[in-house]
């Protein structure tokens, strides 16, 4: 088992260093061989981890002491229990897909070979992330996700606007991580350890008022790292980066990161409810928000950037009310739907000739079947459509808000629910259905190559299957079973029966999910002029939303230009006048003097001489003067 | 007896004349002539100290002689000096030679 689990992380790590050395002059168009290979093989081992945990064995192992000081002491170490073990499922097995997938989409491109290095390290540090036992040791690979992050949504950096977005991402996510290192200070001066079981061991002795405060400080970096509000405004913009990143990444694994991690933390928020609260608020708020605005977007890997963000909301949401377990099996199938939707879209878009608005798209269906057979699964399961994996997840977080007595929280996500089935088919019927709207695209467009294809049924399966499998019966399904180890200290109430309340209550949610595909019908299929007129007649909300509420342009006026401003200011008067002056002045003194003085050096030995003499004299007539 | 006071003055209005003639002349031969003027003048106050003082004469004058030899070794060079410099410039003028103005 130990070997098993270190090889994990071990495998992409030495083929990212073999792609990235090799890559450019040896391997070029096979740069892949490498990478698919390593993932393929940490695949096959994370599911052996999978199985072997679910049999009931758990490994906690310190490999090597780094950082020990007095009695402080940081191990690098691994941790791998049902929590671990379920991330490892998600990453593995979309990470190994998109790979696959990454050789027909990438094909051809001039970065290929850097391509699959990044996303090989990127594999390597979310790995890392989750069999991390300590949260220093998890800091460090949080970081490296946002790096590899970076360095693969900035991938076309020629392109201004995706090096901008590599930025963009990555100074957000400063603000949120600054947060985290905060919390993880705190936890450092308080108990005086970083390990997950030295922590949570001691979490009760604490203060309750410090443990709102490091909860709330984790929790900054979460939002920051799970594309939250007010710090979502990067994950949209990394949609700039090549499909299969967007998928891997921003869709399925990265942004999963800050729900691992404060569901790690349970034993820590299960002190705090102010902190709880704080979670479910900023998380049901997201979940809305981010849905209305998915649904006026028209470029359609935006439209799948504000659902993610939305539906991590949602586990937000769990997480705050206190449906840990929901959680996690949200994040589980949302990771496997969202990355098949993603690299459907990237199918789509393949199809297209690179085209991603889908006002200019239409009647696709007929022409790439696969895709749109997909597409369709992953889309039923985000709207929560009855009997596929996102219905019984869904409904899991529902049940979650509605037990714990959350109401308002548990209406504002049913209408999240309404308005996520009708974007969901506001894309499909404008991506796949109608008449197509650009004739010259819908001549060229074609299916995709197998390497592509294969992946999209791949991923379609735990899509349909994931929730029958692990959430049935709701509430005490497989995945109940499975995490009731690593949430009991944080789940108090026991669960209770599946009773007729829960049962309405479910159908009441699918009903919600129907009612909006239906909407979404009419609107598109049926009347197709309605949207405009629609849009017409709420005016300014339209716009609102169409302007994503105007964040990103709030950002700049409060914050970024009066910081550009004070930056040209210090840089003119500061920088420009008074160090580069003080500098500059100082060489000026210097040529000054020289220039003052260069006359006595004239190169003349009787003027020398002469100076010397006078000198002399002056000198005999101090002493003389001095001596009588 | 002559009081040492005429030999002392004699001896320092020789060696004004050398200095204001290796300060004020262009001539490199008139300099290193004018150098060996302050020398001698040198020599007539070491003689003239020599006699006057307690231990006795002839042992001052013995200074004389050193510095007579040095001296001719010093006009060895410098006329050298002269010679190279004319074979140079063509000119035997000390303010030519200021290579080493900053």
């Amino acid at each position: 088992m130990k070997a098993v689990v270190l090889l994990i992380p071990l495998l992409p790590l030495v083929s990212f260093v073999f792609t990235g050395l090799l890559g450019r002059r040896y391997l070029k168009e096979k740069s892949h061989y490498a990478s698919v290979a390593a993932v393929a093989i940490s695949w096959l081992l994370s599911m052996y981890v999978f199985i072997q945990v679910e049999r009931g064995q758990t490994l906690s192992w310190q490999i090597y002491s780094w950082i020990a000081v007095g009695h402080f002491s940081v191990d690098i170490g691994f941790l791998v229990d049902e929590l671990t073990a379920i991330m490892l499922l998600v990453v593995a097995t979309v990470g190994f897909m998109v790979h696959v997938y990454s050789i027909g989409y990438m094909h051809g491109d001039k970065g290929y070979y850097r391509f699959f290095a990044y996303i090989n390290l990127f594999m390597f540090s979310m790995f890392m992330l989750v069999l991390a036992n300590n949260y220093l040791l998890l800091y460090v690979f949080w970081e490296a996700v946002g790096l590899c992050s970076y360095l693969l949504i900035a991938f076309w950096f020629p392109k201004v606007s995706a090096s901008n977005a590599g930025m963009k991402a990555f100074l957000v996510n400063r603000v949120g991580d600054f947060g985290f290192s905060l919390g993880i200070m705190l936890i450092f001066v308080t108990l005086g350890t970083l390990s997950y079981s030295g922590v949570f061991a001691a979490a009760g002795g604490l203060s309750g008022g410090m443990v709102t405060a490091i909860c709330l400080l984790l929790f900054t970096g979460a939002v920051g790292k799970s594309a939250q509000f007010p710090l979502h405004v990067w994950l949209p913009d990394a949609m700039e980066g090549p499909t299969p990143v967007s998928s891997l990444i921003h869709a399925a694994t990265m942004v999963n990161a800050g729900v691992y991690m404060v569901a790690r933390s349970n034993p820590l928020f299960a002190h705090s409810h102010t902190a709880m609260l704080v979670v479910a608020i900023i998380g049901t708020f997201t979940a809305i928000f981010a849905a209305t605005i998915a649904m006026v977007q028209t470029d359609i890997k935006k439209v799948l950037a504000y659902s993610t963000v939305s539906q991590l909301g949602y586990m937000f949401m769990a997480l705050g009310v206190g449906a840990w377990t929901a959680a996690m099996f949200h994040l589980l199938v949302h990771g496997f739907f969202k990355g098949l939707l993603f690299l459907c879209s990237g199918s789509v878009i393949h199809a297209m000739g690179g085209e991603q608005d889908m006002l200019k798209m239409g009647g696709l269906r007929k022409k790439i079947k696969i895709t749109y057979w997909t597409f369709l699964i992953g889309a039923l399961a985000l709207s929560g459509f009855p009997g596929l994996s996102g219905f019984f997840s869904k409904d899991a977080v529902l049940a979650g808000a509605f037990d714990g007595g959350y109401y308002y929280f548990w209406i504002v996500a049913v209408i999240t629910v309404f308005l996520t089935a009708f974007y969901s088919f506001r894309l499909i019927f404008l991506t796949f259905f109608n008449e197509p709207r650009d004739a010259r695209l819908f001549a060229h467009a074609h299916e995709s190559p197998w390497v592509m294809t294969v992946p999209l049924i791949v991923l379609a399966v735990p899509t349909v299957g994931a929730g029958l499998l692990l959430g049935v019966p709701p509430e005490s399904g497989h995945i109940d079973h499975l995490l009731h180890g690593v949430f009991a200290a944080a789940i108090h109430a026991p669960a209770h029966e599946f009773g007729l309340l829960s049962a309405s209550l479910m159908a009441f949610s699918a009903a919600v999910g129907i009612a909006g595909i239906l909407l979404a019908w009419h609107f598109y299929l049926r009347c197709p002029w309605l949207p405009a007129k629609a849009c017409k007649r709420s005016g300014r909300l339209y716009t609102l939303l169409l302007n994503k509420y105007y964040i990103d342009e709030i950002y700049f006026a409060v914050i970024i230009n009066p910081v550009r401003r004070f930056s040209g200011w210090l840089w003119r008067i500061v920088d420009t006048g008074v160090i580069d002056g003080a500098v500059n002045g100082a060489g000026w003194l210097a040529v000054g003097a020289g220039r003052a003085f260069r006359p006595i050096q004239s190169g003349k030995i009787q003027g020398y001489l002469f100076a010397m003499m006078l000198g002399l004299l002056a000198l005999l007539a101090v002493y003389l003067i001095l001596t009588l | 007896m002559t009081p040492l006071q005429y030999y002392l003055a004699l001896a320092a209005a020789l060696f004004a004349v050398g200095a204001w003639g290796v300060v004020a002349r262009r001539n490199i031969i008139l300099v290193v002539m004018c150098l060996e003027l302050m020398l001698n003048a040198v020599n007539i106050a070491l003689a003239a100290f020599s006699n006057y003082s307690a231990i006795g004469p002839g042992r001052g004058e013995v200074f004389v002689f050193i510095v007579l030899a040095v001296a001719a070794a010093e006009v060895a060079v410098g006329l050298a000096i002269g010679i190279a410099m004319y074979r140079l410039r063509e000119r035997l003028d000390v303010d030519e030679l200021d290579d080493l103005k900053g």
